[in-house]
């Protein structure tokens, strides 16, 4: 795995300075099976993943540590730093400054927030000045539509709309259509709920994919995947089945405001590269922040 | 006809010294690997330890049979446990109250809720021709009560109009009212999601649970939910009293560790789990589904059939073979008493008997009294070689002399001496009767297992 051999390397250099160093020398040890442990069941109730967490404690194992940061306080903030610096390359922003035209798809399975996101998103664009319309392609899910529309109407945000059924590719072409014509600076596509094992609903959102590049063969510029805090090592399939149908450029991850810690984040980070963009930490508008490894790693240990 | 059948007697027995017995290694080397796929199915950390704890006492000491691997055996015991904790009876949803009863729906954000909602409502329809009234207690989230009332009107199942600027204590009680005047069976109400830290939002469901009183509560849970389960499920269990848990998304390909973590935690039943985004996509609970999930090791459910085909198989193989042969004395069935206690007692050795398993509940039932071995050995070791060979001899003196030899009493001489009796009638029934009439024995004479009490 990449950022284990990265770990290997270069595991907690900016820990240490040089008068420490010198006199860590001979005081280094490595840590007890006690604390790599417990650091393990840490990791494994973060939702790492078992694979990861084993692997990570095995590394962990290898390397020698002055007395004072085998302190299990100080170990704890030491594997935080380590986390920051897996998941720091991956941090993508939320707006972006640039003027080119974007379509975002935001997709993922049932129930992770992906309506509200896009309600939250809409107002940080809105505060950005940016120019969005959104088109509400949960033509299924009863009330989607309504629920988005009440979004949209709190933000003053266009939404384009089918009726209840309508096939779901036509509404994203519809919107993008819309967001061409009328010089619009975002177009955000809202789909359904899906989940990544059935194969009609992911052929389903292959042909919102498709139809969109009809319109602007660049389409969609960025595919926003919505993971919830709470799932466990599912997210992983998610991730795969969902990047077959299109590249992947972003990872919202919501419901960060309970005590899940959404640690699937670090396996994710090494296995698929996909920048996370925003995580969500509560139902009010203004509860969609940046996405910030450090923040989010301190938040892991607390 | 009683002569010299010690010989057959120590062979009839002889499959118990055949079979080996998982020692505390193979025990060890299979739970790591059981506990890994425990996690990699995201049961919650805290549980999986308990699991592993609890079960291996159970593989310890258990027998390996010749036709599977130890490896094997220890899927098969730990399946067969993760089946019994998972909860292998069927739990209906509790509709003994006085209508319209109350069922109150809770749980996080996104887990399934109103979906599951609408299906339970067509669900009580379905099953037991019970009215419901379908009521959105969620004024956070927008459109949510719009959202169940589209669930009812698309599947004629009455909803509580929707009036704005209502507080969900004031929608309840309205909700009550109504399904009073028109007579509905059954109210679901549909609460909005929570976290279950959101001391507030729990406060909210403490005050709905205190003032609607309803006779269930039920947690709908994302099939999909990692390690948080345990924290979700205890919190929501001490904030209620919630009565059962609907899984939700098991049409997914997650593991579904969940159940596991939620039902070991909460101790409250998974009645149903849904299977899809449709209406009726939603079934009554199947453990052994979950279980062959969670455990991941292929397809585990075959392997069990398998074992216990091969135990089945085995057994009546190497029994019929020697019950042909007739019947026994009571220096052979001393001898037996001895495998017996060897073997774990009567129920151990009885739990073996082809057949068995289909008398199962009449054994549990039937209140074995294990000491009583003892007392029959030490019967048999005060009779005579003479008495034990031909019991026909024992009349009233001799039972007198054995019930003073054995610190017993006549009766229990009688006792012995009846079943005996009726034991060598049904070996002579099967030896003529060949399998079919082992395989076809639906049940044991009822005196039999009264005598061994």
């Amino acid at each position: 795995m990449g950022f284990l051999k990265n770990l290997k390397e270069g595991l907690f250099k900016s820990s240490s300075n040089i008068s420490e160093s010198v006199s860590n020398i001979f005081l280094k040890s490595k840590p007890n099976e006690k604390i790599l442990e417990e650091i393990e069941d840490f990791m494994i109730q973060c939702d790492f993943g078992i694979d990861v967490a084993s692997k990570f404690k095995l590394i962990l194992a290898n390397k020698k540590f002055s007395e004072e940061e085998l302190k299990k306080e100080n170990f704890y903030n030491i594997f935080s730093e380590e986390v920051t610096k897996i998941l720091q390359p991956l941090e993508k922003k939320i707006v972006n400054t640039g003027p080119d035209f974007k379509t975002i798809i935001v997709c993922g399975v049932n129930g992770t927030g992906k309506t509200t996101t896009i309600g939250k998103l809409s107002k940080l664009f809105k505060n950005h000045n940016k120019k969005v319309v959104i088109g509400a392609a949960d033509t299924f899910r009863a009330a989607a539509i309504d629920q988005l529309k009440v979004w949209c109407d709190k933000n003053n945000t266009e939404m384009i709309q089918s009726e209840v059924g309508a096939d779901p590719a036509s509404v994203a072409f519809k919107t993008l259509e819309y967001a061409k014509n009328n010089n619009k600076d975002l177009c955000i596509i809202d789909t359904a709920g899906r989940l990544q094992n059935k194969k009609n609903l992911m052929e389903e959102f292959a042909k919102i994919v498709r139809v969109l590049k009809k319109i602007d063969p660049d389409a969609p510029q960025e595919t926003w995947i919505v993971l919830d805090a709470t799932t466990g090592q599912n997210a992983i399939a998610q991730i795969e089945e969902f990047q077959k149908i299109t590249p992947l450029t972003g990872i919202v991850m919501t419901k960060l405001d309970g005590t899940a810690k959404g640690g699937i984040l670090v396996a994710l980070a090494d296995r698929f590269k996909i920048p996370i963009v925003a995580i969500g930490v509560g139902e009010k508008e203004e509860d969609l922040n940046q996405f910030i490894a450090s923040e989010y790693s301190q938040a892991l240990i607390k | 006809m009683f002569e010299s059948l010690t010989d057959k007697i120590e062979s009839a027995f002889s499959f118990f010294n055949r079979i080996t017995r998982l020692d505390e290694k193979q025990a060890d080397e299979g739970l790591r690997k059981i506990r890994q796929a425990l996690l990699e199915s995201d049961v919650s950390l805290s549980v999986a330890k308990e699991f592993i704890n609890n079960i291996k006492p159970k593989i310890v000491g258990q027998e390996v049979l010749k036709s599977v691997t130890p490896g094997q055996m220890i899927v098969k015991i730990v399946f067969d446990e993760l089946v019994k904790v998972l909860g292998d009876e069927k739990k209906e949803i509790n509709l003994k109250a006085v209508p319209p009863i109350k069922i109150l729906v809770v749980g996080l954000q996104g887990s399934g809720k109103t979906t599951t909602s609408a299906k339970l409502a067509k669900y009580l329809e379905k099953q037991y021709s019970k009215k419901s009234m379908l009521v959105s207690l969620d004024v956070y989230r927008p459109a949510a009560q719009r959202q169940l009332e589209v669930l009812g009107n698309s599947n004629s199942i009455k909803t509580l109009p929707i009036m704005d600027g209502q507080f969900p204590l004031e929608i309840s009680k309205r909700a009550i009212n109504a399904a009073s005047l028109s007579g509905e069976d059954v109210i679901i109400f549909d609460t909005a999601g929570r976290t279950q830290i959101d001391q507030q939002m729990m406060m909210e469901l403490k005050q709905l649970e205190n003032d609607i009183q309803p006779s269930e509560i039920i947690l709908v849970a994302d099939s999909l939910t990692g390690q948080d389960a345990v924290n979700i499920a205890s919190e929501f269990k001490k904030t209620v009293s919630l009565s059962s848990i609907i899984l939700t998304r098991i049409d997914g390909d997650g593991k579904g560790g969940a159940a596991l973590s939620m039902k070991s935690i909460t101790g409250c039943p998974i009645k149903f789990l849904g299977t899809g985004e449709g209406i009726d996509e939603m079934e009554v609970f199947h453990p052994d589904r979950i279980a062959n999930r969670i455990l991941g090791m292929g397809d585990v459910v075959s392997l069990v059939e398998k074992v216990s085909e091969g135990l089945e198989k085995e057994k009546i193989e190497e029994l019929e073979e020697n019950f042909k042969k007739g019947s026994f004395t009571f220096s052979d069935y001393l001898k037996q008493i001895q495998q017996m206690k060897k073997a774990g007692g009567m129920s151990g050795v009885l739990s073996m008997l082809p057949g068995v398993s289909k008398i199962k509940k009449q054994m549990e039932d039937s209140d074995l009294d294990e000491s009583l071995l003892g007392k029959q050995e030490a019967i048999i070791l005060s009779m005579t070689e003479k008495e034990r060979d031909n019991p026909r001899v024992i009349d009233g003196s001799r039972k007198k002399r054995i019930a003073n030899g054995s610190g017993t009493d006549i009766s229990m001489v009688n006792k012995l001496l009846k079943q005996h009796k009726m034991m060598t009638t049904m070996m002579k029934k099967m030896s003529k009767g060949g399998r079919g009439a082992l395989e076809g024995m639906d049940n044991v004479p009822p005196e039999l297992f009264n005598n061994l009490k």
